[in-house]
This record gives structure tokens, C-alpha cells and sequence, in this order.
């Protein structure tokens, strides 16, 4: 393949990845920070950044362990052990250096870090990229879109909710179920947008 | 195949422990915010290696800020007021800060990183729970099925507390029981006594932790309990004050009245302890004596039936009934009540009903 057919179908995977495939509201990975800090837009902004910077960072750095070590040694069967312990580490010391060379950056973005270290969908992503064999270029793609997608999904999830804080919400469905409810209905509208891809 | 598994185990393990080094190394060089000093209520001085949350450290240092979610920033309850070196409010903390929690700089102890000296000030209720070891001195018979357990001090020997906290004492294993059971009780005793806890129980039948003060426990008994806790407090309003409570829910109104007569406070207070029968009266006297002593307390027994004291001359029916009978301008009043959540249900039923905002009707259920 050459570089730029391959280039064409990172941005087609990214596309993908950020609507059709969204891996929060069509996989419904990573729903505990998506209904733990989705109250305020400001809070799930910052996570969501986060997300996108941890999710294409580790299923990049995933991608080179897994091509270059596991696949060599024949240890497939080990990534996600791999992939898990790699995401935890990298997330740890981006965190702390964050911390000391850029307090404002820490302020908004590194405080989020630790939230999403054992996110299932970080490690979904990399699972993901693994079983769909993208190529490096395509990784990009993939790890960018499906960040953009997640940090959509809260982005949407926030505002919501901030509109809905004035509702009068059966006491039953408070908190976390309307979140729930909320949210499949989501997931409903953004199955809509598999149609426009296909009716291409 | 063993070889495959060794290799495979050894690969992993040496990636992991490449990762863990890189990690170690990073923390030696960029976490380490060498020791910083942290004040607590200008009073104590703790040195920590700073780098990590507030909470963590003061945990490590045995002072318990409550927190249920373990620093994670979801359940909001370890706020603690953070003085001077603490960096601005982090995302993760705004949900849980009101306006007026953000302005007195109130935090979230499990976000705040410590990395200078910081200045914090933690309620003195939080300082001081703690558990204390104690002997039963006396134990008193106030009705039929109520006692009035007297604890003196020994380990710690003195408590600070604030009239209408409690604690939780322990039930050591006895007969069935295997394990120490803990159950609340208000502390009954007059808080200028320091060395002294006295708790009022009554008798539930069938009831792990009374069956054993009623029936094992002797005076000179070792006995432990920890606290203080709970809300349950005098407001600093000067409007009168309106005590409902009955049987064992005296306690802390008792605590409360020993404070006030401690500290001549004039608020006008009337006091409805509601009683089924005459005989389940107790403490008459000492409300007398607090009548005498507090010029505008007033002690109002009612009594639901008179069968076994026909002579009975004060007040009878409910404690509603009485207190709708006889508080005017409920308005104006604060209402304290101590019982079961039936009865406090009903008497804000009433309260309100009588005109008296429910802000101003404070109470500590029996669960």
C-alpha cells in the first residue's frame, strides 16, 4: 500500500472512529468517567482532552510493543497484560511531569489523568487496533479518532445534564439512571449517521 | 513449550520492570518536592515528603477526614479548608464547591497535591474522634427498661465534645454474639465533666448491644467506645427554644441543657418529654433543678395514659397533642428533637403545621 491510499484510510478510520464507530456510544466502553464527570461541560472538557492525548498516545506506543516485541517472540496472547501495564506507566509519567513543568497545564488537563489510567476504553482502543490490524499510520487515525469520539460523546453527555440540573427527574431516575437513559438515546442518534456513510 | 512460558513470562516481566524503573526514576527526579511543613488549625505542625495528595498524607499521619470514594474525587466528602498553599481549584473539585465553600477556601483534601508548605484547617470535631477506653463507674436504673451508664475516662482521659453528639460503643463477643458490634448513643453527661461520658439506653428486646449493657455489663467493666460525632447541635440564634423527645432521646437534650445552664445562656426553652405511662418518667428532679437554675426553662412531662397514677395532675395525651396545646408563636421557635423517626416525622408535622419554618427544626433520628 502505498503512503498516500494509506493516509486516505487513517482519515476514513479517524471519520469512523469519531461517529459511526464511536467506542463510547456504539461499544459503550469507558462509561465510568463518562457518567462520573459528565455534570459540568467545563470538568468533562478537560477530561475529554485528556482522553484524546492518552488514547492516540498509548495506542501508538501499544502498537510499537505489540509489532516489534510481542508479534517477533510470538506473545500475542499477552498484550492485554502488555498493553494495560503500558498505559498505566505511560499515563503515570506524563502525569508527574506535567505536574512540574507546566502547572496550567496541570491544571486543566493532568488532574484528569489518573481518572482515566485504567479506562476500559484506552485499553479497548488498543484491543481494537490490534484485531483490525491497522497499520502504524492507520493507528494514528484510529487512536485520534476514537479519542475525538469519546471526548464528543461527554462533551454532548455535559451539556445535557447541565441543562437538565433544573428538570424535575423522577426520584428513581436521578443521577445516574436518566444518565443511562440519556445516553442510549445517544447512542440511537448516532447509529443515524452509519446511514449517511453508507448511502455514500 | 516450558521454554516458550519462560521466555514469554520473562519477556513481560522485564518490560514491566523496565517500566517500573523508568517510573521510579521519574518520581526520584521530578516528584520529589523535598519535605514540606503542614500546619493544621495553626496549632500542630506535621513535616511530610511532599509530591502527594493532602488526604494520603494526613491519613499516614492518623487525622481521618472522612472519604468514601478513596481520592478519587467522586463522592466530595473530604473537604478541608486549605489556608495558603494550595494553587487554585482544580476541575476535578468544582462540582462539589459551592459558592461560599470555594470563597473560604474549602478543598478536596484527596486533590490537593502538597508541594510546599500548606496551612489547613480541619473541624476540631474531625481532630478529635478517636477511640477511648473507659471504666463503667456506675450504672443508674431511670425506668423499668432505661439505665443511665456512667463511663469515666481512662484512655484518653478527657474528651472535647460539642452537647447532642454521640458516640459508638462497643459490644465486645458475649453468648451468641461472635462479633464486636458497634451502636450509637448520645452522651448524656454534662460536658464540664471532661473526664466523664454518660450515655441513657433503653432496653430493646432482643438487641445485641442493650441486651449486653443491661445484662453483662457490671460496674468497674472495661468499656470502649469511639467518637464524638453527628450534627446534632445548639444553633448560636437567640430565639427560644422548643425540646421534644422521650425515653432515651433525653439524652443529648440533658447534655444540651447542662451547656446552657454552664454557660448562662438566656434563651427561653421549653422542654416535651412525652412518656406512655407515669412510672417511664425519669430525671424529674433534675429537670426541676434545671428549672430553677435556667430562669426560662420550662420541664413539660406528658403522659399518654394515667391508669397506673390516677393523681397524675400534668399534662396527658401525645407529646404532639401537648405541644399543640401549648407553644404559641411556633414561628419564632427552634425546635430540637431527639427520638424514633416516627415521632420526629409526626412533631414536624406539627411543628410546621404550627407555622414554624422546617429550617428551623433540628433533630437526630434513632435508626
Amino acid at each position: 500500500m502505498n503512503l498516500g491510499a494509506e493516509i486516505w484510510q487513517a482519515v476514513t478510520v479517524c471519520v469512523a472512529a469519531v461517529f459511526t464507530q464511536n467506542i463510547l456510544l456504539a461499544y459503550f466502553l469507558g462509561l465510568c468517567p463518562f457518567i462520573g464527570v459528565s455534570r459540568e461541560v467545563k470538568t468533562a472538557f478537560g477530561l475529554g482532552l485528556a482522553v484524546i492525548f492518552v488514547m492516540t498516545a498509548t495506542t501508538l506506543l501499544n502498537w510499537l510493543a505489540y509489532r516489534y516485541v510481542l508479534q517477533p517472540l510470538g506473545l500475542e496472547f499477552f498484550r492485554f497484560i502488555l498493553f494495560i501495564v503500558i498505559i498505566a506507566a505511560f499515563v503515570q509519567f506524563v502525569e508527574m511531569a506535567i505536574e512540574r513543568f507546566s502547572p496550567f497545564l496541570y491544571q486543566q488537563l493532568g488532574v484528569f489523568l489518573p481518572l482515566i489510567t485504567v479506562n476500559c476504553a484506552i485499553l479497548g482502543a488498543s484491543l481494537f487496533m490490534v484485531i483490525r490490524d491497522y497499520s502504524f499510520i492507520v493507528t494514528i487515525g484510529y487512536g485520534l479518532g476514537s479519542g475525538i469520539g469519546w471526548f464528543l460523546a461527554i462533551m454532548a453527555m455535559a451539556g445535557i445534564r447541565q441543562r437538565l440540573a433544573n428538570e424535575r427527574i423522577p426520584a428513581g431516575l436521578q443521577g445516574p439512571g436518566i444518565t443511562l437513559i440519556i445516553a442510549g438515546l445517544m447512542a440511537l442518534a448516532f447509529i443515524g449517521f452509519t446511514g449517511v456513510l453508507q448511502g455514500r | 513449550m516450558i521454554a516458550s512460558t519462560l521466555i514469554a513470562v520473562l519477556v513481560v516481566s522485564l518490560i514491566a520492570g523496565a517500566l517500573a524503573a523508568v517510573l521510579v526514576v521519574a518520581e526520584y527526579y521530578l516528584a520529589n518536592y523535598g519535605p514540606c511543613k503542614i500546619t493544621v488549625n495553626d496549632e500542630k505542625e506535621l513535616t511530610v515528603q511532599g509530591g502527594k495528595d493532602l488526604l494520603g498524607l494526613l491519613t499516614a499521619e492518623k487525622l481521618f477526614i472522612p472519604s468514601a470514594c478513596g481520592g478519587r474525587a467522586t463522592c466530595g466528602l473530604c473537604k478541608v479548608k486549605v489556608l495558603e498553599g494550595a494553587g487554585p481549584i482544580l476541575p476535578t473539585e468544582e462540582p462539589y464547591l459551592d459558592k461560599e465553600e470555594r470563597e473560604s477556601n474549602t478543598r478536596l483534601a484527596c486533590q490537593v497535591k502538597v508541594r510546599r508548605d500548606v496551612r489547613i484547617v480541619i473541624p476540631k470535631e474531625l481532630l478529635a474522634i478517636r477511640e477511648y477506653t473507659c471504666c463503667c463507674a456506675k450504672i443508674v436504673d431511670l425506668t423499668h427498661d432505661m439505665k443511665l451508664f456512667r463511663l469515666e475516662l481512662t484512655d484518653p482521659a478527657t474528651i472535647d465534645y460539642i452537647p447532642g453528639q454521640y458516640v459508638q460503643l462497643r459490644t465486645p463477643p458475649y453468648g451468641k454474639n461472635r462479633s464486636e458490634v458497634y451502636r450509637a448513643y448520645s452522651i448524656a453527661s454534662d460536658p464540664a465533666e471532661k473526664g466523664i461520658v454518660e450515655l441513657i439506653i433503653r432496653l430493646v428486646p432482643g438487641g445485641i448491644c442493650t441486651t449486653y449493657c443491661f445484662e453483662h455489663l457490671k460496674e468497674g467493666d472495661e468499656v470502649r467506645f469511639n467518637g464524638p460525632y453527628g450534627d446534632f447541635r445548639l444553633s448560636e440564634s437567640p430565639s427560644p427554644i422548643v425540646f421534644i423527645a422521650g425515653g432515651s432521646g433525653m439524652a443529648p437534650i440533658k447534655c444540651m441543657l447542662h451547656h446552657m445552664k454552664n454557660t448562662t445562656n438566656p434563651r427561653n426553652a421549653v422542654y416535651f418529654f412525652g412518656a406512655n405511662a407515669v412510672k417511664e418518667l425519669c430525671l424529674t428532679d433534675l429537670m426541676r433543678q434545671f428549672e430553677s437554675e435556667l430562669a426560662g426553662f420550662r420541664f413539660v412531662p406528658v403522659v399518654a395514659s394515667t391508669q397506673d397514677r390516677p393523681e397524675w395532675d400534668g399534662e396527658t395525651g401525645l407529646v404532639t397533642e401537648a405541644v399543640q396545646r401549648g407553644l404559641t408563636n411556633a414561628s419564632e421557635h427552634e425546635a430540637y428533637l431527639c427520638g424514633s423517626p416516627g415521632m420526629i416525622d409526626a412533631c414536624i408535622k406539627v411543628l410546621t403545621g404550627l407555622g414554624m419554618p422546617e429550617t428551623s427544626i433540628f433533630y437526630d433520628k434513632f435508626a
